[in-house]
């Protein structure tokens, strides 16, 4: 009951509540107060994620397995942003309220967390997201293949993107008239046609399809027929 | 890839991070002086507290390397900051350290992704305190303990909203996921927030996301324009129309696609290639954009190799090191 | 050649795309821009509003995306204050207010000084909850942002008075990386008050032809990648450009560059690889 029941009943109570509010609009402030709730325990799941990270790694440093090292440079960093975050460190006070120290912008420019953002946390997501330029190359080179019909319709599709959105596309089809029926086929316009067309078709049947899995998988979890979220064995 | 391969990519990667390093200081040194400089504009802030005691700080606001020097010229208070500078030479150098796994994977982007991992994880925690947790629970339980520590501008009159324990007892709970004896009473926390979320998106996607893209889909197969037949459009329509319904017969399975449902199902498959094909296209442009912008902090921010902001002529290095040093 | 094109090393293609994007960059060569109708119709939603009108700019991007999206949002904060509209800025991702007092420093105090916090822009900040926050905003505002990012009670902020929900606003103006972003402003915003409310909207490459479906009718106009951002800074530019137009403003132009050649090494690539295929499979090996 603890462990199963009673979560199904927070679940369904806290889903019908969100979708009754849009049927009866008397049940908005309801509404809004579990999304209030929503939110916080949203923040609190950072501190949740914060935790687990600790717990993993502290682990495995104790257990000296493989690479443990690197984990060390973890915790560090994390013990490290965090106090920085958590202790407003290099924050200045407000000049409104020059004794309340904590009360200051933690963001501020040349705060300690501003610091870390600025020179550690930026550059480094940045860069590991920019190193799919060089694999997305080299995936191209070696995997796209025009094996039949539908591989040659997927590349000669990217070829016309990836031409048509830079000025190598004006070049090419430079030699067509700029209105009329032949202007359609200049690689610019047909970019964007393609877009507005074909794109927009395949997209739309996507999020259609996906809406009606959404809402089917959404009713199942509120009415009960779907528990897998309460995990397994108890 | 056997042991020695390895090890021999890791030497690369390393090599390229130190060559890089010294490239950059031979660059800062004899070919673009004081490449890599922060400057700040600095204004004094003197409080005197009711007890009588002082309190002050010093307020950094970054500015250009030109702006700096033309300020330090009219003798304002602007100067070279080692403490940024060290720092802009840090981030320079740990995307170095990142770009290294290009060669091989080896132990500084091992440390490199370790710094990230950790970092990221304590700044989300960290926001997610300050952001919500501090004004939206703590300033509605406590409001006078916020406001006299964290909170100083909250209005006197803020009551004590005793609701918010509800989604206090329910924080309490979560965190308790971390406890393996007691962990399972996270789920209930866990199923009001999936509970909320299916409320949520039961409605959303079907407002947005099924009626509202009904009526779009709905166009006319000819259209009539103004000089009469217009080819363009109707071939448009018929395109968009048709297009969007082969693809849900494709997605329609429970019919076996054979005969005319197969030939419309295959239609509907070459359209998906096309829209994929579309989808690879701007994943690329967005993955070189990715790197450009790196590729610009490292020749801009870095190396001062160019200069499309106008912000940071040459000057010579001990005249640019000098303040610094002071 | 054959066996040099099959066997070759993929640090080889690695160099290849640094090469291509880097010596772009170096020679600082920016093409020229001209916009197409889905980032035209974008800027004219702007255009056609007033001074003193509501634009509600949401930052829900990170550093990752912000190759991309940061000169789509340097142009959309350039253009709100170019416009005088009264900017409301949020964000739904924890490292958004980063760029909110970034375009607070570059863009506002820099170009714009007559701008007053609190009369004319105001920074709201970052709050969890994802499409949460956006359907609580979609009905009452002050309830999720009982104060600013600075701390000031929202009912001590001039520009607050009559703003109770999203309802209030003229325009959305969202910069967005992925989740929660765009999609999730159309579904909880936009599909609340289809009527009263318009959304235009800046994207990554990725996201792109995903929202195509929602243009025109629940999303007035699309910047999709850097070259939306590209053109639309080439229409600000061409409506509001100055002397000596600082570099800041063109950085989407500036990175087509890279993007040319870029794009032709892929499609290079692709064709050679393909090449090296067929050669295989002519000869049996594939």
């Amino acid at each position: 009951m603890m462990k199963r029941t009673i979560p199904m009943l927070l679940a369904m109570a806290a889903g019908i509540v969100m979708i009754l509010a849009y049927f009866f609009p008397p049940l908005t402030p309801l509404q809004d107060k579990t999304t209030v709730w929503f939110n916080i325990l949203a923040a609190v799941a950072f501190i949740l994620g914060g935790g687990n990270l600790l717990k993993v790694h502290l682990k495995k440093v104790s257990d000296r397995r493989e690479g443990w090292a690197y984990s060390m440079i973890t915790l560090a960093a994390f013990v490290g942003v965090l106090a920085i975050g958590l202790f407003k460190i290099g924050v200045n006070p407000l000049d409104e309220f020059p004794a309340q120290r904590m009360a200051g912008d933690f963001r501020a420019e040349g705060s300690g967390f501003w610091y870390v953002y600025e020179y550690v946390f930026a550059p480094l997501t940045a860069t590991i997201f920019s190193m799919l330029a060089f694999y997305v190359a080299s995936a191209a080179f070696r995997a796209f293949r025009a094996k039949n019909l539908e591989a040659i319709l997927l590349l000669g599709t990217a070829f016309v993107i990836l031409l048509g959105r830079t000025a190598a596309g004006v070049f090419l089809t430079d030699f067509l008239p700029e209105e009329g029926i032949l202007a359609n086929f200049r690689l610019e316009n047909l970019t964007v046609w393609i877009m507005n067309n074909p794109v927009t078709a395949g997209n739309r049947a996507i999020m259609i399809g996906i809406a009606l899995g959404t809402a089917s998988v959404s009713l199942k979890i509120l009415l009960g027929v779907d528990r897998s979220y309460l995990g397994g064995g108890d | 890839m056997n042991h020695a391969t390895r090890r021999g990519n890791a030497t690369f990667g390393v090599l390229l991070v130190l060559i890089g390093v010294a490239i950059a200081i031979l660059n800062a040194v004899a070919f673009h002086p004081g490449a890599g400089t922060q400057w700040t504009k600095r204004t004094e802030h003197v409080h005197t507290l009711e007890d009588g005691s002082e309190v002050r700080w010093t307020e950094h606001e970054a500015v250009s390397v030109r702006e700096g020097r033309e300020m330090a010229a009219l003798e304002e208070n602007a100067a070279p900051l080692f403490s940024r500078t060290a720092g802009l030479w840090g981030a320079a150098i740990l995307t170095l350290c990142i770009f290294s796994f290009l060669l091989g994977d080896n132990p500084l982007y091992k440390a490199a992704e370790a710094i990230v991992v950790g970092a990221s994880a304590a700044y989300w925690m960290v926001i997610g305190f300050w952001e919500t947790i501090v004004p939206n629970l703590f300033a509605g339980l406590f409001p006078d303990w916020t406001r006299a520590n964290f909170l100083p501008k909250l209005s006197a009159e803020a009551s004590v909203d005793l609701l918010l324990l509800i989604p206090l007892a329910l924080s309490v709970l979560l965190l308790l996921r971390l406890a393996p004896k007691i962990g399972w009473i996270s789920r209930w926390p866990t199923a009001f927030i999936i509970g909320v979320f299916c409320g949520l998106r039961f409605i959303s996607s079907l407002e947005a996301d099924f009626l509202s893209q009904i009526g779009p889909t709905i166009k006319p197969l000819v259209v009539m324009g103004e000089d009469g037949f217009d080819l363009e459009s109707s071939f448009s329509n018929i395109v968009l129309v048709l297009g969007t319904m082969a693809c849900l017969v494709y997605f329609f399975f429970s019919v076996e696609h054979k005969g005319a449902v197969g030939k419309v199902a295959r239609s509907g498959i070459w359209m998906l290639m096309i829209t994929f094909g579309a989808a690879f296209g701007y994943t690329v442009m967005g993955r070189i954009a990715l790197l450009a912008g790196r590729f610009e902090f490292l020749f801009d921010d870095w190396l001062w190799l160019i200069d499309p902001k106008d912000a940071h002529p040459a000057q010579a290095f001990l005249q640019t090191i000098a303040p610094m040093l002071t | 050649m054959y066996e040099f094109l099959r066997d070759l090393d993929r640090r080889v293609i690695f160099s290849l795309m640094a090469l291509a994007v880097a010596v772009p960059i170096l020679l600082q060569i920016t093409p020229p821009e001209k916009a197409t109708p889905i980032v035209r119709d974008a800027f004219e939603t702007i255009e056609a509003l007033e001074e003193g009108d509501r634009v509600y700019m949401a930052f829900d991007f990170d550093p990752a995306s912000a190759g991309e999206l940061q000169p789509m949002a340097t142009a959309f904060v350039r253009h709100a204050c170019e416009k005088k509209l009264k900017i409301y800025f949020t964000a739904l991702w924890p490292v958004g207010p980063q760029f909110i007092k970034n375009a607070e420093r570059d863009v506002i105090s820099r170009d714009f000084p007559e701008m007053v916090y609190g009369e004319n822009y105001v920074d709201l900040g970052f709050k969890t909850g994802n499409e949460g926050v956006i359907k609580l905003v979609a009905n009452d505002l002050r309830t999720q942002y009982p104060q600013d990012a600075r701390g000031t009670p929202i009912d001590d902020i001039p520009m607050m008075a009559g703003v109770a929900s999203i309802r209030d606003f003229d325009v959305i103006m969202n910069v967005s990386a992925g989740y929660p972003g765009t999609k999730e402003w159309v579904q909880y915003a936009v599909a609340s008050a289809p009527n009263d409310i318009k959304l235009v909207a800046g994207c990554t490459g990725v996201q792109a032809p995903l929202l195509y479906p929602y243009y025109p009718q629940q999303m007035s106009g699309l910047l999709a990648a850097i070259k939306g951002a590209a053109e639309y800074e080439s229409l600000v530019l061409g409506k509001y450009g100055r002397e000596n137009e600082p570099g800041m403003y063109q950085e989407g132009l500036r990175r087509m560059a890279p993007q040319l050649s870029g794009h032709i090494l892929m499609v290079g690539l692709i064709f050679v690889g393909n090449l090296v295929y067929f050669m295989a499979r002519k000869r049996g090996e594939a």
